[in-house]
């Protein structure tokens, strides 16, 4: 990685930008929705269940923002943190209605 | 991030840990010194005496004083007096006043009467300020702990770097310029590794109900109440009935937990409702006497007949890792030494950012330095790591000067000894800028190093409290810190004079084979 700036080119700090957007916003929703999914599905009770998720959703927005910067292109960063993200989201969504 | 995976961790390493270097360097600081946080704000306030414990005599003198100043308060708070915090603080809430109506006095643990000690935050200001940035609710917060979060991620890739980590542990080769400062960093990331990813780890726990609330808000919806509820135990607050009744006087009522566990010590105490017919007296536990923080964990007496209303203890896994997480960071549970150890830890981990940004910069200007001129980006890095770094420290030691300086009667006081803090701080970054960066360094550590090493001297001749005095009285909160701050001003001078001198290493030991193979590898480990 090259430190000097100015030789850059745009598409290449574009991509830059992309993946710190990725790992930022993407990996917090990753890390919200495995939060909730962990509260929703652990079998113990509901403050705890909570509890544990929101400690280990940390866990989960370390990795994505390695993936982020990890994957080939800014593209495949994207593609890893919301696929997960919509996975999780389907069964939080289909753990919740069965709840209530 | 196209060249492999290591590269790619290098690199965020290098780029995170530049944008949240300087902050972090100024959480670490303020925090470690958060460590020593009540001993601070006893020579913060050397009006306030130090007198032998008892805890039941200062529960009386504390309940005779309320009962007189604040008959119709709708609660009172009590704060027992402990070996490194001497006073005894009684608050209450002015009736009729709202939330914000608080109302907190200091008193002689051994006569009762209140304490006419100088306004000041004392170590509270570094403690807050290391998570809460002076910046406006809540936005401290979430800044500080993504900075946590970029620590635990510069952790991390620094671990994915570092390729020899044990064979190189032990490698240390001073005098070597650049190699030497990777060596340093390299050597006090990993000895202190533990507790950098405690720390950093516990700071995401501590907030996580604020960060990521997403959990709750899907098992609780809108009552978040009932979250909190859950967790500590809903609040027994209860009405008062308007009848008139004495209350038992308050060191019975501390036989009756002495009872029930022999030996604790206690933090809060709460009065509901004092002088009423439905008076609760709440104990809490001291934070100390256990390493997992309990909120919501004591004792409730009913306040005119005695009775135990209820004890909790919440003991289910989730909640003591968490708490635990709590415990470890705050570290109010650490005897003396390991509370050195958890200072020194914290300077270990200032270091490693300290270090950080200086190899940055390093690295950057070797480039440049055949052609004598360096880019303007360069010498905005080096502008904000002098300031950042040095300037801190004078602003630091700023506040320590004017809690002695400002006049005892001062208008706004404690006000103004966070002003002093940030002014100087702020005319860092303006000397920074006006002269060349070494001579900067040379210049502010100097400063630093006077202001820091004469603190003792200071405090010797504005107050009665100096080294001759607290040594003699055995104080050793007051003589603590003045002996950490002169220490710290040799450690300063020792620091100044190296920058003073030109950089000789770089330049006459390594010839210029040696010099380009060592700079080629500091190449392929830091970047």
């Amino acid at each position: 990685m090259k430190s000097k700036a100015a030789g850059l080119p745009l598409s290449y700090r574009l991509a830059v930008t992309s993946r710190c957007l990725a790992a930022v916003f993407g990996g917090y929703l990753l890390a919200s929705m495995s939060s909730v999914c962990i509260s929703l599905l652990a079998p113990i009770p509901k403050a705890e269940a909570v509890i544990s998720g929101m400690m280990l959703s940390f866990l989960f927005y370390l990795v994505a923002f390695l993936w982020c910067f990890a994957s080939r292109s800014a593209w495949q960063a994207w593609l890893g943190v919301l696929l997960p993200s919509l996975v999780l989201g389907a069964i939080n969504g289909l753990a919740y209605w069965m709840k209530s | 991030m196209k060249e492999g995976f290591r590269q790619a961790m290098a690199w965020l390493h290098t780029w995170t840990g530049l944008i949240f270097g300087w902050l972090l360097f100024a959480i670490f600081l303020t925090g470690t010194l958060s460590y020593f946080k009540e001993e601070i704000t006893h020579w913060a306030q050397p009006e306030v005496p130090t007198r032998a414990l008892d805890p039941a005599a200062s529960l009386a003198l504390a309940q005779t004083y309320l009962q007189e100043h604040a008959p119709n308060a709708g609660s009172w708070f009590i704060r027992l007096p402990e070996a490194r915090e001497p006073a005894l603080s009684v608050g209450w809430r002015a009736e009729g006043a709202g939330r914000r109506g608080f109302i907190d006095k200091t008193l002689d643990p051994a006569t009762g009467e209140e304490v006419q000690a100088r306004e000041t935050r004392g170590g509270d200001f570094f403690y807050r300020f290391h998570f809460q940035l002076e910046m406006p609710h809540p936005w401290g917060r979430w800044l500080s702990t993504f900075a946590a979060f970029i620590m635990l991620l510069g952790l991390v890739t620094g671990i994915i770097t570092h390729k020899k980590i044990f064979k190189e542990f032990f490698t240390f080769r001073p005098g070597k310029g650049q190699r030497s400062w990777l060596d340093g960093h390299n050597a006090i990331g990993v000895l202190v590794l533990p507790f950098h990813l405690m720390i950093s780890y516990s700071s995401l726990v501590i907030f996580m109900s604020m960060v990521m609330p997403a959990s709750i808000i899907a098992s609780y919806g809108d009552n978040t109440r009932g979250f909190f509820n859950d967790l500590f135990g809903a609040p027994r607050e209860v009405k008062a009935t308007g009848v008139a009744a004495p209350m038992l006087p308050l060191p019975t009522l501390y036989e009756k937990v002495q009872e029930q566990a022999p030996g604790t010590r206690l933090g809060w105490i709460e009065v509901q409702n004092p002088g009423d017919q439905n008076a609760r007296v709440r104990f809490t536990r001291h934070a100390g006497d256990r390493i997992a923080h309990m909120r919501g964990g004591g004792w409730t007496y009913d306040g005119v007949n005695g009775e135990l209303q209820g004890a909790s203890t919440i003991e289910a896994t989730p909640m003591l890792i968490s708490g635990g997480m709590y415990g470890l960071h705050m570290g109010v549970f650490a005897g003396p030494w390991l509370r050195w150890l958890y200072f020194f830890f914290g300077l270990a981990g200032t270091a490693v950012i300290g270090t950080g940004l200086v190899l940055w910069l390093g690295k950057r200007q070797l480039k440049h330095a055949k052609s004598g001129s360096q880019p303007g980006e360069l010498r905005l890095v080096e502008v904000l790591n002098i300031a950042s770094m040095s300037g801190l420290l004078l602003g630091v030691a700023a506040f320590f000067w004017a809690n002695r300086l400002l006049p005892v009667g001062l208008e706004g006081r404690a006000g103004w000894e966070v002003n002093s803090f940030f002014l100087l701080w702020g005319l860092s970054v303006l000397h920074a800028m006006l002269r060349p960066g070494r001579r900067a360094w040379a210049e502010q550590l100097g400063l630093a190093a006077l202001l820091w090493g004469t603190l003792p001297l200071l405090n010797q001749l504005t107050t009665g409290h100096g080294l001759v005095h607290s040594i003699a009285a055995g104080d050793w909160a007051m003589a603590g810190v003045d002996l950490t701050a002169l220490g710290s001003g040799l450690f300063l001078a020792w620091a100044a004079m190296k920058m003073w001198r030109p950089p000789v290493v770089a330049a006459k030991r390594a010839p210029k084979a040696a010099k380009a193979a060592s700079a080629n590898l500091i190449e392929s480990e830091v970047n």
